[in-house]
């Protein structure tokens, strides 16, 4: 079993290696000339003013704290997925009950407009 | 030394290697230059199918908007990849002011290395496989979820408003395309009781591939991973006339390469995937007794998925990003969900007997039925609304239409 | 080998733990804890338990890191450095900790004692088969698994209930 993971472990460095060659190249090859608007902001060709900083919509964290509960949910099913076939009909009805609950959740969330995205 | 059978191509080559290792290393190192070799294999595979799936793709385009793709680079334009690829490598990497050194750099690696370590797992062959861990199909679904966080960092790191809102609605997508992709995911393992990817191969090489058995599941999978990689319909990550270049406003040169290398590999490994759990992998005739056939059949297979990617890129508009969430969040996961549940209890009913393979299409089939109701219903009673307000102001209406 | 890898998961996770704490940059100090977090992985994986590695990437990386990042950035001015997180008296607190940490150690110790061979734990081949079977099964752990939903349940409507936009036409 653990020895499965060395392979990865191998991997993860090739893996991270081969795009830090790559732009290691790539800085090798090109040119190398900075200027001041070269390493300037880009705005569509106007000058930045004004920190970078943006009205953050609490929509995009909304959407992200509903994926975490359902993310929860799917990582809780896999052991039930994977041991599906030896299991009596009782599991099933209890994973049913499971996924319904997790689907009220939805559902509150549907209706009271959370999943809007204005 | 065995003979050699053409047949077994694979197979005769690893245990030529192995003998000749075995001639002057002890085993421990065998097992070692093999895992390296093996990590190396696994990591050129895909950058050398995307050299020819990127100019397969430029070409295949062309033809649907009735030109032809580039041809002037070797005969039929094969060889156009290198010179872009030069060009790439050539161009000056401008680092902006003011961005987050550390995390500006890292973002590039981990978005193309979260691509290649999904590549562990493909199954090519019976035992042409990288790894077959027994959390195969966990595997690639964590994997590519930090995939997500690199374009996070890339986003926030450019010091660039554009890049930031960008990056913001890309993870968004991304993070909730997850989950319909995920329980649709979850029905090929209950059908084949394994997590192993060359386990649920082996399951459909004993009954009938999966696309049969659960073709809701396939179609949820399927719209669900293209957006997953953010190509089009879904392709506001990088929408050219909208948001400029997306979060990758700031980066040039080789590290935009990785950037776009990691989403083309993404594009075809997700072709993989969907070939290995629906379409049956390696499987195919004859490929017991001629396992070479084994990577011929994924590969056309794999191939076949990313034409009708191709095709649907081709044809349809790109969504809104409201649009997008919706039929997310309203359509895909209550019907995965659904699904999921029906698919259970069906299963689990109608166990090993002999109709299985005709009950779970019936039942597939009802599914459909049903949806396409009650979104025929939901339509129509939004037309309805949308009748009667136009009838009840029919002065104003006209001003504001 | 395996020595040499587990004490470069551990550097990882302290290394993140204090870049964490110390840094001044504070999406640098989320990328600390991202750190962190995949030296827990490495160290589920070298337990033997890769459905914890997985499942540990997928959660706490794919989505719990997302929602501290969005957090942080939603609640701050980003690119401004916040002030060091040490305070004057730290030497002192750091001084109460080290005698802390070595009084939890002995009292554990007087308990558990410290071994150097691991109990082998009987596994039979495929892990998430096994834990599919415990948490359905009625003398396992299905009741935690229902309770685990309701759980579920409750924490998406409390925090949509804190953090959900209030739309014009409903009365609250």
């Amino acid at each position: 079993m653990l020895s499965d993971y060395e392979l990865i472990g191998i991997l993860a460095i090739f893996a991270l290696a081969l795009p830090i060659l790559a732009i290691v190249g790539g800085s090798i090859l090109g040119p190398r000339k900075p200027n001041r608007i070269k390493t300037d902001v880009y705005e569509c060709g106007m000058e930045s003013y004004g920190p970078t900083w943006v009205q953050f919509k609490v929509q995009y964290y909304i959407f992200a704290l509903v994926f975490l509960v359902f993310d929860i949910e799917m990582v809780l099913l896999f052991p039930f997925a994977a041991a599906f076939k030896i299991l009596p009909l009782y599991a099933v009805i209890e994973a049913a009950i499971f996924i319904l609950i997790l689907a009220a959740a939805l559902v509150y969330a549907w209706k009271k407009q959370a999943l809007e995205w204005f | 030394m065995d003979s050699f059978h053409i047949a077994d191509l694979f197979g005769s080559i690893a245990q030529i290697w192995n003998e000749w290792l075995g001639g002057f290393l002890a085993t421990e190192w065998v097992n070692i230059v093999n895992k390296a070799v093996g990590a190396l294999l696994v990591t050129a595979v895909p950058v050398v199918i995307v050299v020819f799936t990127i100019l397969g793709e430029r070409k295949i385009i062309g033809r649907f908007q009735d030109r032809l793709g580039p041809n002037r680079v070797g005969p039929f334009g094969i060889f156009q990849t290198i010179p872009d690829v030069v060009k790439l490598l050539t161009k000056e990497i401008i680092t902006p002011a003011h961005v987050d050194k550390l995390l500006y750099n890292i973002a590039p690696l981990l978005s193309v290395s979260s691509v290649i370590l999904i590549w562990a797992v493909m199954p090519f062959a019976k035992n042409i496989i990288g790894v077959d861990l027994d959390v195969g199909a966990l595997y690639f679904v964590a994997v590519s979820s930090f995939g997500t966080l690199a374009i996070l960092l890339a986003g926030w790191s450019s010091n660039n408003k554009y890049a930031l809102v960008a990056a913001f609605r890309v993870v968004a997508q991304l993070v909730s395309y997850e989950v319909p992709m995920v329980l649709a995911l979850l029905v090929p393992v209950m059908l084949a009781g394994t997590l192993k990817m060359n386990g649920i191969v082996e399951a459909q090489a004993g009954e009938v591939w999966y696309v049969v058995l659960a073709p809701v599941s396939m179609l949820i999978f399927f719209i669900s991973s293209t957006a997953e990689v953010g190509r089009s319909p879904f392709d506001l990550l990088e929408a050219d006339s909208e948001i400029v270049a997306g979060y990758n406003i700031e980066y040039s040169g080789m590290k935009f390469a990785m950037f776009f290398l990691g989403e083309w590999i993404h594009a075809f490994t997700i072709c993989g995937l969907t070939a290995t759990l629906f379409l049956g992998g390696w499987h195919g005739p004859f490929v017991d007794q001629v396992p070479l056939l084994g990577p011929i059949y994924f590969l056309i297979k794999m191939f076949v998925v990313y034409f009708i990617h191709i095709w649907i890129r081709t044809t349809m508009p790109r969504i809104r990003i409201d649009h997008l969430l919706d039929l997310n969040w309203k359509f895909l996961v209550p019907l995965s969900l659904v699904n999921l549940i029906v698919m259970m209890f069906v299963i689990k009913l109608v166990g090993d007997s002999v109709a299985k393979t005709s009950v779970l299409l019936i039942s597939n089939v009802l599914m459909f039925v049903g949806t396409f109701m009650i979104l025929g219903e939901v339509g129509r009673q939004a037309r309805q609304r949308e009748e009667s307000m136009r009838q009840a102001e029919p002065v104003t209406a006209g001003v504001q239409g | 080998m395996i020595y040499a890898v587990f004490v470069l998961f551990v550097l990882m996770i302290l290394g993140g733990g204090i870049g964490v704490v110390t840094s001044r940059n504070i999406i640098r100090a989320a990328a600390a804890l991202i750190l962190s977090l995949f030296g827990v992985a490495g160290l589920y994986v070298l337990l033997e338990a890769g459905f914890m590695a997985a499942v540990q990437i997928l959660v706490y990386i794919g989505a719990i890191a997302i929602l501290i990042i969005f957090t942080v950035m939603m609640t701050q001015r980003a690119t401004d450095p916040t002030r060091l997180m040490f305070n004057t008296q730290w030497q002192w607190s750091l001084a109460v900790a080290v005698v802390f940490l070595l009084l939890l150690v002995y009292t554990l110790n007087l308990v558990w004692p410290f071994t150097t061979s691991a109990e082998t734990v009987a596994s039979t081949g495929d892990v998430t088969f096994e834990l599919g079977r415990a948490l359905m099964d009625p003398e396992g752990f299905v009741l935690p698994f229902e309770v685990a939903s309701i759980l579920l349940l409750g924490a998406m409507v409390g925090a949509l209930a804190v953090a959900r936009e209030r739309h014009d036409d409903e009365e609250e």
